[in-house]
């Protein structure tokens, strides 16, 4: 699969010429870029945006590749989204949490032979009314995720409730002109209502707290020029597991959009303590082509 | 236990939409030196011109273009730019939303026709922050022109 979405995505840039056709109409960058769960948004906080490029006549398509590489974890993620006249955004994605350091942890104390945890994620977003950067109060979308854990042996072992759960997700973006130094900016809110333990790859729900909580979910980019946005995002999260527990998420973003085909993401990542082990940071790199 | 995490993100989201709103209700003028960072009239001029090749060659929005006068559209044009970045011109064309109101004009092709005023001023080495303020300035007239 990941072979596959290479050779795509250099085909893609293969004809990133003048002559192709660009992939939608809507302006530079308001497709935002991938989240690890396949929604289109910032690395870690899906927004208000829909993916790709497809204005109100028109579809289109995502495909990505992103990994994060923190202290003792490292997740790969494979997604690809579709955008129907900028109304309603589908994602997939597959996510892989290779466990390094808690492997040999699990082997040693609770004799569990375990190595990665994966997790598929399917998204729906729609954008109920509004426009990112021409109506006066942004753009605000509603959507769900629904997550299947695929390794439930480690997740069930620590007190986990179900393998599976959907997050409801609603937020607005909006871009404001000439904004700081007369660059644009981008915000961005998002509440979820969950009960995923470390986004599903812990499962959800827990013997700590087994209700839906409602999570605040936002982020900042500025636009240097229409190439390239700087930006940070900041994700609430449950702390359902006795079992250790579980912080907010943050990051710092630098993402490069040259057309409208390609956009590259780098990011320092801070996912605070994951499964006992403490103060995971790191860096997220992700590749996104659009069709 | 996290008895406050629901209120956190409710005061997360009403900061974002007062910041929305708030930001809305007090429009900034562009400053005096829009108009001369556009290169004054003649530079406004010159990026109405490019602006109109762009549009011929862009098959998303030319048909809208046809049968225009095109000497007339770029008086206007220019002097309506000239006019929104604090320059000494008046905009002597028909209202906006009178203007576009037989057009049906959707979203694609406001976007195309954006797209192409950013690659105008590009074209004409806008610096980046006059680009954002001019487009600023024009974004109030997206409800005329969609006619929404």
């Amino acid at each position: 699969m990941t072979r596959y979405i290479v050779m795509t995505l250099l085909a893609l840039l293969g004809t990133a010429d003048a002559s192709a056709k660009d992939p939608g109409s809507r302006i530079w960058a308001t497709g935002g870029v991938t989240t690890i769960e396949g929604s289109a948004g910032g690395g870690l906080v899906p927004w208000a945006l829909l993916s790709g490029y497809a204005s109100d006549e028109e579809w289109s398509g995502t495909i990505n590749l992103s990994q994060a590489r923190v202290d003792d974890y490292s997740l790969s993620v494979e997604a690809a989204s579709l955008n129907w006249r900028n109304r309603i955004e589908l994602s997939a994605a597959r996510q892989t949490l290779d466990l390094d350091t808690l492997g040999f942890v699990l082997k040693d104390n609770v004799g569990i032979e375990q190595d990665e945890l994966r997790q598929d994620v399917f998204g729906l977003k729609v954008r109920l009314f509004g426009d990112v950067l021409y109506h006066p109060w942004g753009q605000w979308s509603a959507g769900f995720q629904y997550k299947r854990q695929r390794d439930f042996t480690v997740p069930e072992a620590i007190a986990a409730r179900e393998d599976s759960g959907v997050d409801l997700l609603m937020g607005a973006s909006k871009v404001f002109f000439a904004s700081i130094f007369d660059r644009n900016l981008l915000l961005n809110g998002t509440v979820r209502g969950t009960r995923a333990n470390q986004g599903g790859l812990l499962g959800f729900g827990g013997d700590r707290n087994n209700h839906y909580q409602w999570m605040a979910e936002a982020s900042a980019g500025l636009f240097l020029n229409r190439k390239w946005l700087v930006g940070a995002e900041y994700r609430q999260k449950p702390d359902n597991l006795s079992f250790a527990d579980e912080n907010d998420w943050w990051d710092v973003f630098i993402a490069w959009v040259p057309d409208r085909r390609l956009s590259v993401t780098a990011a320092w990542i801070n996912l605070g303590d994951v499964a006992s082990l403490t103060d995971q940071q790191g860096v997220y790199l992700a590749l996104q082509g659009n069709f | 236990m996290s008895a406050n995490k629901p209120h956190l993100s409710l005061l997360l989201i009403l900061a974002l939409t007062a910041t929305i709103s708030g930001c809305q209700l007090q429009p900034s003028p562009p400053g005096p030196d829009l108009y001369q960072q556009l290169g004054e009239r003649a530079g406004i001029a010159s990026i109405v011109e490019d602006l109109l090749f762009l549009i011929v060659d862009d098959e998303r929005i030319n048909q809208a273009f046809r049968g225009i006068d095109v000497k007339q559209f770029h008086r206007n044009l220019t002097d309506q730019l000239c006019q929104l970045s604090g320059g000494p011109c008046t905009y002597t064309g028909r209202e906006m939303r009178e203007l576009h109101a037989d057009m049906a004009i959707t979203d694609t092709q406001f976007n195309a026709l954006t797209e192409n005023l950013i690659l105008a001023m590009e074209q004409n080495q806008v610096p980046t922050g006059a680009q954002n303020r001019l487009l600023k300035a024009l974004i109030p007239l997206y409800p005329d022109v969609r006619h929404l």
